[in-house]
């Protein structure tokens, strides 16, 4: 390899890496505001209700239906009755205070809600092997849901 | 923030986790007379307890589930008490005995015992269970190997004996050995929350019984009908077997079948469910 084509392989891996990106807000870094909001989004990327909306009904992910009802989502079975339903919950709440909801709800509801919180490494004991150290949601995927609630406007 | 303030977050937050959804489920108003016997399947509870009744998870169920525990030739459970009383039968292990050359007749010599486990084992120094007492039976008595956790004669065994009380309500003595200590220890663990998704015992079946998680319909976790067929399993299942379900369902590693961690929660879930009729073999989703 010759020098020129040396440099400017150098400097496509340089280039490659491009500018240094925070990367998603570590769970221990989520600030919550005096108001029970978390205003910030956990990523650079904004949520996609779709993927959302998966994660919601996912079992292994959110399994959010285990314990709420969402009418929109009838082609589901079995939508939980543990938590209120979610139908309209955009018109109640603004997206801070749904991420505040699903980042921790014991921030929010007091430490004996029955709701785990799915970006948090606040928990339980004995938390099994593959599970240690890991949130039950990526910071994404917090978004995503967080997006697809925000389309629950009745 | 725009559509919520403080104060009305605060407000809805708590709503949400205290008012009820359209869709609660209440358990069903119904009897459950097997064999001509009616069983206590709803009373009132003790002082001292967290409820205010006590329900058998049979109320919980569907209609054609209760149906199949009420009658004894459909119950798939009852497979598993013949397999047992063959085993009760069955000569094993070195000194040539089977559990009859000392018991005879399980029907009188072993009713109502099983509604009395757990029970203080002053030689072990801890609680034994119907499980614990069989295998140190095969051991000292049988000179036969113990059973392994949830092998299933083991199974089926505990199944035909705890059913030689069918009827009969749980009541278990606290007042032996260090039984109370025990019950401390057990309490504490139900209350303990395990795993990622943060949850105790409590945390369903005390806070959220008569609702559903999916398709699960929360009971108020009695045991009175342990072992118990499960029909999404389609076979028997041991209340250790249960209890780490339960605990690996949280996300959590779950403690040893028998360990002193799960036979101080069956002391107490036992003692929670005390005055409801022993079911086994009770049928369940």
């Amino acid at each position: 390899m010759t020098k020129p084509l040396v440099y400017a392989a150098l400097a496509a891996v340089l280039l490659g890496t491009g500018p240094v990106t925070a990367g998603p807000v570590e769970p221990g870094n989520v600030e919550f505001a005096e108001d029970f909001t978390v205003s910030a989004s956990l990523t650079d990327e904004a949520g996609d209700p779709a993927e959302g909306r998966k994660a919601f009904a996912d079992r292994s992910l959110g399994n959010c239906l285990a314990c709420h009802a969402v009418t929109e989502m009838s082609d589901q079975q079995f939508h939980g009755d543990v938590g209120p339903s979610l139908d309209g919950v955009a018109e109640r709440y603004d997206p801070a205070f749904l991420r505040a909801i699903v980042v921790n709800a014991k921030h929010v509801f007091g430490e004996q809600t029955i709701m785990p919180g799915f970006y948090t490494l606040e928990v339980g004991v004995d938390v099994a092997e593959k599970h240690q150290g890991k949130t039950i949601l990526s910071a994404q995927q917090v978004e995503d849901v967080v997006a697809y609630l925000t389309t629950l406007t009745d | 923030m725009g559509k919520n303030k403080l104060g009305l977050a605060a407000a809805a937050g708590l709503t949400a986790s205290l008012a009820l959804g359209s869709a609660y489920s209440e358990p069903v108003e119904d009897k459950l007379v097997i064999d001509g016997r009616e069983m206590t399947t709803w009373t009132e509870a003790p002082a001292d307890h967290p409820f205010d009744e006590l329900i058998s998870g049979w109320h919980y169920r569907t209609d054609e589930t209760r149906a199949l525990e009420a009658d004894s030739f459909e119950n798939p459970g009852m497979l598993y008490v013949e397999r047992g009383e063959e085993i009760w039968n069955a000569v094993d292990g070195a000194a040539g005995k089977s559990c009859a050359s000392c018991h005879q007749d399980a029907s009188e010599t072993m009713a109502g015992v099983g509604a009395s486990y757990p029970k203080w084992n002053e030689a072990a120094g801890k609680p034994y269970n119907l499980e614990l007492q069989i295998n140190e039976c095969r051991v000292e008595q049988m000179q036969a190997e113990p059973y392994k956790f949830d092998a299933p004669e083991q199974v089926a065994l505990a199944t035909f004996i705890k059913h030689q009380s069918l009827g009969e309500p749980v009541e278990i003595d606290l007042a032996e050995g260090d039984m109370q200590k025990w019950w401390e220890r057990g309490k504490d663990r139900y209350y303990l929350r395990t795993g990622q998704l943060n949850m105790a015992c409590a945390t369903c079946h005390e806070d959220y019984n008569g609702r559903y998680i999916r398709a699960d319909h929360l009971s108020q976790g009695n045991v009175n009908g342990f072992p118990t067929y499960r029909l999404n399993t389609g076979g028997m299942v041991s209340l250790h077997n249960r209890f780490r379900g339960c605990i690996r369902d949280t996300r959590a590693e779950f403690p040893a079948a028998f360990s002193d961690d799960l036979m101080a929660l069956e002391v107490y879930v036992t003692w929670r469910g005390q005055g409801l009729s022993v079911e086994t073999p009770a049928v369940r989703q």
